[in-house]
């Protein structure tokens, strides 16, 4: 009774999380152009989005901000991991809370503060200034997810490595690396998710010819959006699910067979 | 190699790209078109438009939040006990929804409320009165809800998980009867995630603007609105500014909770 | 003495594994019983239903008369000592002892004169206010002690409390848990895996493997006459030799006939025998009953510890006395030292192979 129960809670929250996506992908099906009402099935979104240049662009723009930040967010994130080790705690507690800011501060407030910065340096607003923003709101969520990984590291392992005769990087390639990378990947994983699922910091570092997925969905909302953006993030979606699945099945399978 | 000069890239840029904008934005919220130093920016939030938009949000946030608690707390202690043993799978399946974009998540409520929508039509079929939320305080309450959600179910489970099995026994064992144990244990216990829960979720909801615009119509403003406006449309960033550092003041409270509890400094949030 | 504890018939399982079957089990009042075995005995199973965080599948637990299976832990009148301690981190030392003694509402002078009781018994008067954390792992441990005996349970159970601890300390422990378990008066179930602490302070020993009880008895007779092949090797070192019993009070094993004092097995019969290492005499060649070469020698402090290979048995020995390698030597065994037991019958029940 009780685990019934327990399921039925669980059933109802999730059934709230997912229900708007569950409504976006039925809607990439639907013929009518308006989301009111249901005017029969059809696939031509999917065909017509392929034909959108706009809408192309913007993807790519998103998806190239979000592997560009994500890849650099991680070299730099787990570099300063590896920093802080051989860190005076009190430093280190400092370089943490300086880490912490962009995770606590509010989007707006970060938006604001980089815009300010690149007038300032007047930097045109376009692609690199939302690249260098969405690094800087990247960069603490590698941090966060390398760092306990490093302090289970036993420091003996990297020793014994210098101990056997190998340099300094080697050691740090063969033992260390290796150890961190599940933190590394998953660090990387966050950047990419937050980093494509950002909007308000980009609304503020963007410049007019320049648009991300989010920034072009932003503008459509008073003109209404263009069904094309329901099959499009349903495909994106669609794909991560199904590289999801095969990322956790397939190496278990081999392990069974 | 030194792993001193290691520090550098990022010691540079968080100065670059987190200290220095943040001064910024306090110099312009200081001072005035000519560069004078001012308190006026900040004083305008004394003003009826501004306090209304204030205190708006902050009603709007607080009881989002309390919800996202109440919602919250049940689920992360239903996981913790499941012992999935895969914290990685719970993670995923709340970072899951951010794969579709968050505006259109937020969007396709309105076509899940709207008078005609899916949950009147369930509504209607039940014999229920409808539901007619859209474009008021409520739907940006559930825009806010629904958004902020993960970020407080995942610092309860990690607290959650991480209290000793034989503590809760213990105390059962000792004579406390389940509520006792929750409310002297159990909930002392996983202070941590409650407060990193609450800052996850009360800050975005006290500063979005993209939830009232998208849900509550163009008439409800609130501070983010407020503060957006002035920087993309009107232009005035001083007075934005002036009115970030109202928030910022929050903000800090928060994260002076958030560091007094979290002693290790590792984060409770992900 | 009545029975304080009944266990009738208890079997549990896990994901249809089963862990006990059809277990039977009663205990004194006022009894230091040790439930000793491998991990994924049961032991540990047992101890839980008796505190009531597992529930049987079938079978009863009666308590002081009252059948108590399905009350949950905080209404049975026993406490628990766990493994890992288990003090609430929240809590200072003294908060600790105080919460069951809050939770019944005991008045506050009350609660405080308990709390400096209880430290005073462990030895560690004015901990009140320290954290939990700061403490070592046997000042916990006694922590968890004082924090259940306040209580003025009936029954204490300890689950293998001093795991954790190093070896002095454990020993130290040892004697420390005897004196409190006379100066209190009440029962004491303790699990261990470690056949030294059993032997040390239990009144009785409930030896299990497999989810079945293999031996009850005291510290004495588990030792000196194991019922099985298990509970020898279990407990101590031992030879267990194939053997068969030709009538009473005579066994023939590797081939030599040896005069033994059990009775009843019947003639001809296939039978285990033990013989404890200390009970094996090394005699001129010629004045054993059989004859062997000592191939293996270490020196253990108090004695000798020799193998030695006769009639295709490499019997274990320890002796004050040194016979160097390669030495001849005859093999005497007296009639009392020579433990008879039966085969086991079943698969279930044949449950050697130790896994720790």
């Amino acid at each position: 009774m009780r685990s019934i129960l327990r399921k039925c809670y669980i059933f109802l929250i999730f059934l709230f999380l997912y229900a708007p996506i569950l409504t976006l992908i039925v809607l990439s099906f639907n013929a009518s152009r308006t989301r009111a009402k249901w005017g029969g099935f059809t696939l031509k979104w999917y065909v017509s989005m392929f034909q959108n240049r706009a809408i192309l662009q913007a993807l790519s723009n998103t998806l190239l901000i979000a592997l560009l930040s994500a890849f650099i967010a991680t070299v730099i994130g787990t570099i300063a991991c590896i920093s802080m080790q051989a860190m005076k705690r009190r430093n280190r507690a400092v370089i943490m809370g300086i880490t912490n800011i962009p995770m606590l501060n509010a989007d707006i407030v970060t938006g604001i503060s980089l815009m300010l910065l690149f007038i300032t340096l007047g930097l045109r607003f376009g692609f690199l200034t939302i690249l260098l923003s969405h690094i800087t709101f990247n960069i603490p969520y590698v941090i966060l997810s390398v760092m306990p990984r490093m302090k289970q590291l036993n420091p003996s392992v990297y020793e014994a490595a210098l101990d056997l005769g190998a340099s300094h990087i080697r050691a740090f390639f063969k033992v260390v690396f290796p150890d961190i990378l599940p933190g590394v990947l998953s660090g990387f994983l966050m950047a990419f998710t937050m980093s494509l699922d950002d909007f308000i910091i980009t609304h503020f570092t963007k410049g007019p010819g320049i648009d991300t997925l989010s920034t072009k969905i932003y503008t459509e909302v008073k003109k209404g959006i263009k069904p094309e953006m329901y099959s499009l993030s349903t495909l994106i979606f669609v794909t991560v699910l199904i590289l999801l699945f095969l990322v956790n099945h397939s190496p278990s399978e081999h392990k069974q067979s | 190699m030194n792993k001193k000069t290691l520090a550098f890239p990022y010691v540079f840029w968080s100065a670059a790209f987190i200290v220095i904008p943040l001064c910024m934005v306090f110099y312009y919220g200081l001072t005035d078109d000519t560069g004078a130093f001012t308190f006026a920016n900040i004083a305008t939030i004394a003003t009826a438009e501004h306090s209304k938009a204030l205190l708006l949000s902050i009603e709007l946030s607080l009881i989002s939040t309390v919800i996202c608690f109440l919602l919250a707390y049940p689920l992360a202690m239903i996981l913790s006990a499941m012992k999935v043993g895969q914290h990685s799978f719970i993670v995923l399946i709340f970072i899951l929804p951010m794969w579709m974009n968050f505006l259109l998540r937020t969007l396709a409520w309105q076509t899940l409320l709207e008078k005609t929508g899916v949950i009147n039509s369930i509504l209607a079929f039940l014999h229920l009165p409808a539901l007619e939320i859209i474009n008021t305080p409520a739907a940006i309450i559930l825009g806010m809800v629904y958004n902020f959600l993960p970020f407080m179910v995942l610092p309860l489970y990690n607290a959650l998980v991480k209290i000793d099995e034989n503590v809760v026994n213990a105390a059962r064992d000792l004579g406390a009867n389940k509520v006792q144990t929750f409310l002297r244990i159990t909930l002392p216990l996983s202070v941590p995630g409650i407060i990193s829960g609450v800052t996850m979720v009360f800050i975005p909801a006290l500063t979005t603007f993209v939830i009232s615009t998208l849900l509550g119509g163009s008439k409800i403003l609130l501070i983010g609105n407020v503060i957006e406006q002035e920087f993309t449309q009107t232009g005035n960033w001083h007075l934005g500014s002036g009115l970030s550092i109202v928030l910022m003041i929050f903000i800090i409270v928060n994260m002076v909770a958030e560091a007094f509890f979290d002693k290790d400094g590792e984060g409770t949030a992900l | 003495m009545n029975k304080l504890i009944d266990l009738q018939h208890i079997s549990k399982s896990f994901d249809s594994n089963l862990i006990l079957d059809d277990m039977n089990l009663y205990i004194r009042e006022n009894e230091f019983l040790t439930l000793l075995g491998p991990s994924g005995c049961g032991k540990t199973t047992t101890l839980r239903i008796i505190g009531g965080f597992e529930h049987p599948d079938t079978g009863r637990v009666i308590f002081d008369g009252a059948d108590i299976t399905s009350y949950p832990p905080n209404k049975r009148q026993l406490n628990t000592v766990f493994q890992k301690y288990a003090l609430f981190p929240h809590m200072n030392i003294g908060e600790n002892i105080a919460f069951g003694l809050q939770i019944k509402n005991k008045p506050k002078a009350y609660i405080q004169d308990k709390i400096r009781y209880a430290l005073k018994l462990v030895n560690l008067e004015g901990y009140e206010k320290r954290m939990p954390d700061s403490l070592s792992g046997g000042q916990q441990q006694r922590i968890a002690i004082a924090r259940a005996i306040v209580n003025e349970p009936k029954v204490l159970l300890l689950d293998e409390p001093l795991g954790a601890l190093d070896l002095k300390l454990r020993q130290d422990m040892q004697y420390e848990l005897i004196r409190l378990k006379n100066e209190l008066g009440i029962t004491f179930i303790y699990v261990t895996h470690d056949q030294e602490e059993a032997l040390t302070m239990s009144d009785t020993i409930v030896v299990m493997n497999q989810g079945y009880i293999q031996q009850i008895g005291t510290p004495e007779k588990i030792y000196n006459e194991p019922e099985n092949a298990f509970v020898a090797d279990f407990i101590g070192d031992s030879n267990i030799i194939d053997a068969v019993m030709i009538r009473d009070e005579l066994v023939e094993l590797l081939g030599a006939r040896f005069a033994c004092v059990d009775k009843g097995f019947g003639e001809n019969k296939a039978v285990d025998v033990v013989i404890r290492p200390e009970d094996v005499e090394l005699v001129s060649p010629d004045d054993g009953v059989i004859r062997g070469v000592v191939s293996h020698i270490i020196f253990k402090g108090v004695h000798y510890e020799m193998e030695v290979q006769a009639n295709g048995f490499e019997w274990l020995v320890q002796s004050t006395k040194m016979f160097p390698v390669g030495t001849h030597v005859g093999i005497k065994v007296d009639p009392y030292n020579i433990q008879i037991m039966n085969k086991p019958e079943s698969e279930d029940e044949e449950a050697i192979g130790i896994d720790e």
